[in-house]
C-alpha cells in the first residue's frame, strides 16, 4: 500500500510541475499578446466620422408688389413641417442609435457634427428636443461640434469679415448649447481654397475638413493628414469621398454591409492610418430610409471595426495623433459637390452671380446696423442654399419648378430687404463717411460722460468749499 | 402626305409645322415624299418635296387635248400627269360641281363652307389613292383626315395622323359634334396616332377614347432664321412687353392685360403691347381702358411675315397666356431672336423648354412678376435670352423627322 502511495505522490508532484510550467507558458504567452497589442494599437487604423446638418430657411412666394410692404419672408409652416420631418425621420432615431453605439462600445466610438447656426435656431422654433438629443450626445465626450459659418454661407468666398464674425457667432452658439468650443474647422459644404485656409488659421483653428479632389490630390491618398501650401501650422483631414458616397448613395445597390464596409477598410495599404468619413446626417433616414437597415448598419459598424483594430477618432483629436504627410495647395475654391468639386453649383451662372454681388454688396453697411430682425434676416438670406436652386443643372433639393423662378423669388425678397437696409443708411453716404459718422456719434456719448465727470468733479469742488467757508 | 397650308402662303401654324417636318424627313435620303394641299400658288419650295394641288386633280372625266391643259395648268403641273391621273376616276363624282378640266375649285383657306370642301378633297385623295405609288398616308389635321382614310380603304397602306390640334383646344371644351365626329372617326381608322404634345396625347387618348399604345408625341422644332442678324433690339428707355397672336379665348389675351395693369402699379418703365386680331380685340380694348392703362397699352393689328421678327426682336418679353395650346411655336419664335418667353403651363411648348418662364394661364401674379423680374434684372434678361436662344437652336426638325420615320417603319 505503502509503495502505491509514494508512487501515486510521485506523481502527484510531477503532475504540479507540469502545471506551474503550463501556467508560466501561459502567463508568457499572454504578455507576449499584450506586447503585440500595444504594438497594434500605436499603429492602429483610425475613422473619423462627421455629419453636416444644415436646413435652410425656406423663402415664402414673394412677389414684386410685396416688395416695400411685407418685410416676412418665411414660409413658417413649410419650415416647420420640413423640420420636423427630418427630426423625427432622421436625427433623432440616428442620435439614438449613436448614443446606443457609444455605451456598448465602452465609448470606443466617436463621431462629430457640424450644425449651422441657422438650424440650431430652427431647432429651438420647431424641435427643441433635437437639441436635447445633441447635448445629452455632448454629454458623452465622445461627441465634437465643428466651428462652420453660423448661416451655412458662401461669406469664405465673397467677404473675409462677414466669414469671421459668422464662424465667431456659430462658435459662440455652440459653446452656449454644449458648452465647449469648437477647435475644429469646417466650411460649409466644404469650401476650401488656400486663401480660406488663411483666414481659418488666422482665427486660430489647427485642423480643417476638406474633400478629396482629383484636381487637387492627383495621385496621392486621403488616408493621410495633409497641411496648409504655406502655413504648415494649418492640418487638412481629406474626406474619403468614395467611402462616404458608398454609404450617402449607394447603400442599396451595394447592398453594403458593416463587415463589407469595414473589410473594404482594413484592406488598405498599412501606412494609411486614418480615414475621413463624412456626409450629410440625413443619409440616415430620409436618403436613405430606415427601411433599407441604414440603422443597423450603422450599429454594427463599431463592433467589425473592433474586430479588424480599428478604432474611432475625433477630428479635433487629428492634429495632435498625426504628422503631416504633405502639403495640398489649393489655388482655386473647391467644395464637396458634383465630379468637379467646385463652386459651380452656387456661382456657376449669370443669375447666381448677380444675386451673390447684389447680396454681398451690402455686406459692410449690413453690419453697421444694429436692427436684430434686420441682422437674422441677413444670416438667413445668405445660406448657400438659395443660391443653389438657381442652378440650372444641379438645383438638389429646390421647391421652385425652375432656376428662374428661384432667382424671381430671391430677388424680390432681396429687393426688399436692400430697400430696408437703405432706410437705416441711404446709399447716398459713402461708407467711409457713413463710419466717421458713426464714430462721432458714439464718441459723442463718450464725450458727454467725460464731460459729466468733469462737472460733478467742479460740482464736489464747489461743495467742498462751501463747506470750507 | 395630306396638308391643307404650305408656305409661303400660311394662315397659322399648321403650315410652318408642315413645312419643317417634310424639310427634316427629306434629310434621310431614302424617303421620298408627295405633299398634297387644296391650292398651290406655283411659289412653294419645291426642292425637297413634290407639291400636288388638289384643284389640279380630276375627279370628274372630261375631254381636254394636251395643248389646252398645258395651257390651262401647266405652269403648275405637267398636262401628261392630268392624264395619268384622269385614269385614276373609279367613281362618279358628277355630283360635285367641277370646272371645264374636272377639277373642284378649292379656296385653301378656312371658308364657311369647309365641311364641303373636306369631302370634295377627300374625292380628291380616292383619284390619287387609285393611281399613285405610296407606302404610307400621312394626314395633318382633322381637315384632311378624311381623305386619308379613304386613301387607306382604297390602297390597303397604313395611315398615320398628325394632330397638329383639337377642338377641345379651339372651343374651351365646346366642342362641334361635326368637327368631332371627322376627328373621331380618322382617329379611330388611324394605324397610328402623332400629337405635337404630351398635352394634346392625353386630349386624344381621354377626349377621343384612342388606345395610349397607338398615340405618341412628336414635338414641333422650329426652322432656323437665315436672316436672324439682321434683327436688333434698339436701346430704349422703356422696356416693350408684348403679346403676339390671334386675339381670341383660346390665347387667353386678357390675362395678359391684367398682368400688363399689375406691373404697371408698380413701375412705369414698360410699355405692352398687344400684336395681331380677333374677335376678342374690342374687349380687349375695352379692358384696358377701364383698368386706365391705355397710355402704356398698345395695339398694332395684324403682322404678317417679316413684321413678326421685328415686333418680337424689338420686344424685351414675349408673353403667351394660352389657356390651352397644342404646341405654340411662337415662344421658340421669340427666343431665336433672343427675347425671352413667358409661356402658360398649359402650352404643349412648355414641355421641352427650360430656359422660358412657366406659369399657370390664369396666374396673374405670377406673370406679373415674372415680366416684373426681367424688366428689373438685368441678369434675368441675359441669362433667358443667351441661354433661350442656345436652347432653341438645338430643336431640330430633323430629330423630329427620325421619330417620325421610326413610327411609320412600326406600322408598315
Amino acid at each position: 500500500m505503502a509503495g502505491c502511495r509514494t508512487e501515486s505522490s510521485c506523481h502527484l508532484r510531477e503532475r504540479y510541475v507540469i502545471y506551474i510550467l503550463l501556467i508560466y507558458i501561459l502567463q508568457l504567452c499572454q504578455t507576449e499578446h499584450v506586447i503585440c497589442n500595444l504594438k497594434l494599437k500605436k499603429n492602429m487604423r483610425n475613422l473619423c466620422f462627421y455629419f453636416q446638418i444644415h436646413l435652410p430657411f425656406r423663402l415664402k412666394r414673394y412677389r414684386f408688389f410685396d416688395i416695400g410692404n411685407d418685410h416676412y419672408y418665411f414660409d413658417d409652416f413649410q419650415i416647420g413641417d420640413e423640420i420636423r420631418h427630418f427630426v423625427e425621420q432622421s436625427y433623432l432615431p440616428a442620435n439614438k442609435a449613436i448614443l446606443e453605439m457609444i455605451r456598448s462600445s465602452n465609448g470606443k466610438f466617436k463621431c462629430s457634427f457640424a450644425i449651422s447656426g441657422i438650424t440650431l435656431e430652427q431647432f429651438e422654433l420647431y424641435a427643441p428636443e433635437a437639441i436635447d438629443s445633441f447635448k445629452e450626445l455632448a454629454a458623452t465626450g465622445n461627441v465634437e461640434f465643428l466651428a462652420e459659418p453660423y448661416a451655412h454661407s458662401l461669406a469664405s468666398v465673397f467677404d473675409a469679415n462677414e466669414f469671421e464674425r459668422q464662424v465667431k457667432l456659430h462658435s459662440n452658439k455652440i459653446q452656449a448649447l454644449f458648452g465647449k468650443k469648437p477647435s475644429t474647422f469646417y466650411n460649409s459644404e466644404l469650401i476650401y481654397s488656400d486663401e480660406i485656409g488663411e483666414l481659418v488659421s488666422k482665427m486660430g483653428y489647427k485642423i480643417m475638413l476638406i474633400d478629396e479632389a482629383k484636381h487637387i490630390m492627383g495621385w496621392k491618398s486621403p488616408n493621410f493628414i495633409y497641411s496648409h501650401s504655406y502655413l504648415p501650422k494649418l492640418k487638412l483631414a481629406v474626406r474619403n469621398y468614395k467611402l462616404s458616397d458608398d454609404i450617402a448613395f449607394h447603400f442599396v445597390d451595394f447592398s453594403l454591409t458593416a463587415e463589407k464596409f469595414i473589410g473594404w477598410i482594413s484592406a488598405f495599404p498599412q501606412d494609411e492610418q486614418i480615414v475621413n468619413i463624412g456626409m450629410g446626417y440625413e443619409v440616415f433616414g430620409i436618403t436613405q430610409s430606415a427601411y433599407t437597415g441604414i440603422f443597423d448598419f450603422l450599429k454594427a459598424l463599431p463592433y467589425h471595426a473592433m474586430e479588424q483594430q480599428i478604432g474611432f477618432v475625433l477630428p479635433a483629436e487629428l492634429s495632435k495623433k498625426y504628422e503631416s504627410a504633405g502639403s495640398l495647395s489649393v489655388p482655386y475654391p473647391m467644395s464637396w459637390v458634383g465630379n468637379d468639386k467646385d463652386l459651380t453649383p452656387w456661382t456657376g451662372n449669370d443669375l447666381q452671380q448677380e444675386a451673390l454681388n447684389k447680396l454681398y454688396a451690402v455686406g459692410e453697411r449690413v453690419r453697421l446696423c444694429k436692427d436684430k430682425q434686420l441682422l437674422l434676416d441677413w444670416l438667413i438670406l445668405q445660406s448657400t442654399d438659395h443660391f443653389r436652386y438657381m442652378s440650372h443643372k444641379d438645383a438638389y433639393r429646390s421647391y421652385y419648378d425652375s432656376a428662374y423662378e428661384a432667382f424671381m423669388n430671391y430677388m424680390n425678397v432681396l429687393a426688399d430687404f436692400l430697400s430696408r437696409v437703405e432706410a437705416q443708411y441711404p446709399s447716398t453716404i459713402e461708407n467711409e463717411e457713413l463710419n466717421e459718422l458713426l464714430k462721432t456719434i458714439n464718441r459723442q456719448e463718450e464725450e458727454i460722460e467725460a464731460l459729466e465727470l468733469v462737472i460733478e468733479k467742479l460740482k464736489s469742488k464747489t461743495k467742498k468749499r462751501v463747506v470750507k467757508k | 402626305m395630306f396638308g391643307w397650308e404650305f408656305p409661303p402662303h400660311i394662315l397659322g401654324g399648321l403650315g410652318t409645322a408642315s413645312y419643317g417636318l417634310t424639310k427634316g424627313m427629306s434629310l434621310q435620303n431614302d424617303m421620298e415624299i408627295t405633299f398634297v394641299i387644296p391650292k398651290p400658288h406655283g411659289d412653294e419650295d419645291q426642292s425637297f418635296l413634290k407639291i400636288i394641288g388638289a384643284c389640279n386633280v380630276p375627279i370628274v372625266w372630261k375631254e381636254n387635248s394636251w395643248d389646252y391643259v398645258n395651257q390651262r395648268i401647266g405652269k403648275i403641273m405637267h398636262p401628261d400627269e392630268y392624264f395619268h391621273l384622269r385614269n385614276g376616276i373609279k367613281y362618279d363624282f358628277n355630283r360635285i360641281y367641277t370646272n371645264d378640266l374636272g377639277c373642284v375649285d378649292f379656296s385653301g383657306r378656312y371658308p364657311d363652307n369647309l365641311i364641303e370642301e373636306i369631302s370634295n378633297y377627300e374625292a380628291v385623295a380616292s383619284v390619287l389613292a387609285h393611281q399613285m405609288n405610296f407606302d404610307i398616308i400621312h394626314s395633318h389635321d382633322w381637315l384632311t383626315y378624311p381623305a386619308g382614310v379613304f386613301a387607306k380603304q382604297i390602297s390597303g397602306k397604313p395611315l398615320v395622323i398628325h394632330v397638329h390640334a383639337t377642338d377641345f383646344d379651339r372651343s374651351r371644351g365646346q366642342v362641334n359634334p361635326t368637327v368631332y365626329g371627322i376627328e373621331k372617326r380618322g382617329m379611330d381608322a388611324a394605324d397610328h396616332i402623332m400629337t405635337v404634345s404630351n398635352l394634346t396625347r392625353k386630349i386624344v387618348i381621354e377626349k377621343y377614347h384612342q388606345d395610349p399604345r397607338k398615340v405618341t408625341t412628336v414635338h414641333n422644332a422650329v426652322e432656323p432664321l437665315p436672316d436672324v442678324d439682321t434683327f436688333t433690339k434698339t436701346v430704349r428707355k422703356e422696356k416693350v412687353v408684348t403679346f403676339l397672336g390671334r386675339i381670341t379665348m383660346q390665347k387667353g389675351p386678357e390675362y395678359f392685360v391684367e398682368a400688363a395693369y399689375h406691373v404697371l402699379k408698380k413701375t412705369k418703365d414698360v410699355r405692352f403691347v398687344m400684336a395681331g386680331s380677333g374677335d376678342m380685340m374690342h374687349a380687349m380694348i375695352d379692358l384696358a381702358a377701364k383698368r386706365g392703362i391705355t397710355d402704356r397699352f398698345h395695339f398694332t393689328g395684324f403682322l404678317k411675315g417679316r413684321q413678326v421678327h421685328e415686333m418680337l426682336a424689338e420686344s424685351d418679353v414675349y408673353i403667351m397666356p394660352s389657356v390651352s395650346e397644342p404646341f405654340g411655336i411662337s415662344p421658340l419664335e421669340a427666343m431665336q431672336v433672343g427675347t425671352p418667353s413667358i409661356i402658360s403651363k398649359q402650352s404643349g411648348c412648355a414641355e421641352i423648354l427650360t430656359h422660358a418662364i412657366k406659369t399657370d394661364y390664369w396666374d396673374i401674379d405670377a406673370m406679373a412678376d415674372a415680366i416684373y423680374s426681367i424688366v428689373k434684372n438685368p441678369a434675368m434678361f441675359e441669362s433667358l435670352s443667351k441661354l433661350g436662344l442656345e436652347e432653341v437652336n438645338n430643336i431640330k426638325w430633323q430629330d423630329a423627322g427620325l421619330k417620325v420615320r421610326a413610327i411609320y417603319e412600326s406600322v408598315m
